[in-house]
């Protein structure tokens, strides 16, 4: 698993914004991960707890936004969510198949004070 | 005291990618054909890295190897060496994939400009190294038959990066329960046409293919 890393970059960017917009600290911080982005949110929270001492970030809550992966059947047009297992389209069983979203792996905000 | 909500929208691997991309503008500046492998442990990396330089040895192939480990051993780089070609050994300090750091310093050692490609060994794993983009040319994948046939469905993401497909130790097919209709059609799903080769790196059966797509892409000297 890479969660560590993951969590050092979650880190970097949150205290180099926090910096800029000149806080003292940071209470909250809001992240989007999609269904097809492999990461499990206690291990980062365990990381974070760590990693996060003694800076801005100390103490900051983190938020997973979770979105669901998105497919198109590329024979009929059918678009839907998928489930546990990839699976044929559940419209017409076609293997032809394309992901519209599911990858994101975003910081989208975070709560300051100062 | 105030508080305030600050809007950012950052990809978290941002910092990865950037530098990753500063790795591609070397392999380009270099004109150096560069190839991110990647696989499970044992599916047969290192043997088809081997085959693939004694294969070009008459081609006068220049080919530098990042050997990827999480374990400070040098086993594999040392095979690479013996046969010939450069080799640098990365030692991930126990972490499950290579990223783009540490290729830009293993870059640092390898003599780019007298390379027609290099191959990055990725650490043996199918999940960590589909998250980090290193900045190469090409991502391809060894399946090994023995693996069994169900890994597409159960490491998607790894598949939908892939440029090639390599499929090893078809020697072992009347071996072991592997339905290649039912391997084949998970990874059509996820990355439909996949470039794919069927090899054996024992017998050698089936590199001939992969050896001409591989020339085809490596710079005209």
């Amino acid at each position: 698993m890479h969660e560590l890393s993951v969590t050092e970059s979650v880190l970097e960017i949150a205290c180099k914004h926090a910096e800029q917009a000149q806080a003292t600290r940071v209470t909250d911080i809001h992240l989007v991960i999609g269904r097809l982005s492999s990461i499990v949110d206690d291990s980062v929270a365990f990381y974070w707890d760590i990693i996060s001492k003694d800076t801005l970030c100390e103490n900051a809550q983190l938020h997973f936004k979770r979105l669901p992966a998105e497919l198109i059947c590329l024979d009929c047009d059918h678009q839907y969510q998928l489930e546990d297992d990839l699976m044929p389209c559940p419209n017409c069983g076609s293997p032809r198949i394309r992901v519209l979203s599911g990858d994101e792996f975003n910081l989208e905000s975070i709560e300051i004070q100062r | 005291m105030t508080e305030k909500r600050i809007t950012i929208v950052e990809k978290i691997l941002d910092a990865n990618d950037r530098l990753a991309n500063e790795n591609r503008r070397r392999f380009d500046l270099a004109e150096v054909f560069s190839i991110n492998l990647m696989a499970s442990p044992g599916a047969g990396k290192t043997s088809f890295i081997l085959a693939t330089i004694n294969a070009l040895l008459d081609a006068n192939v220049q080919i530098g190897v990042i050997e990827g480990d999480t374990a400070p051993v040098t086993l594999d780089s040392d095979k690479i060496l013996a046969a010939g070609m450069p080799a640098v050994q990365i030692n991930s300090g126990g972490n499950c994939h290579l990223d783009a750091v540490m290729i830009d310093s293993a870059l640092d050692q390898l003599p780019l400009e007298t390379l027609d490609l290099v191959i990055v060994e990725n650490i043996g794993n199918l999940i960590c190294p589909a998250a980090f983009y290193l900045g190469t040319h090409s991502n391809v994948l060894i399946a090994s038959v023995p693996e069994g046939d169900d890994k597409p469905y159960k490491y998607p993401n790894i598949y939908r990066g892939l440029d090639v497909l390599i499929i090893n130790k078809t020697d072992l097919l009347p071996y072991v329960d592997f339905d290649m209709d039912y391997f084949r059609q998970g990874v059509e799903m996820l990355n439909p046409g996949l470039k794919t080769f069927a090899v054996s790196c024992k017998t050698g059966e089936g590199l001939e293919d992969w050896l001409v797509w591989l020339k085809s892409k490596l710079p005209a000297r």
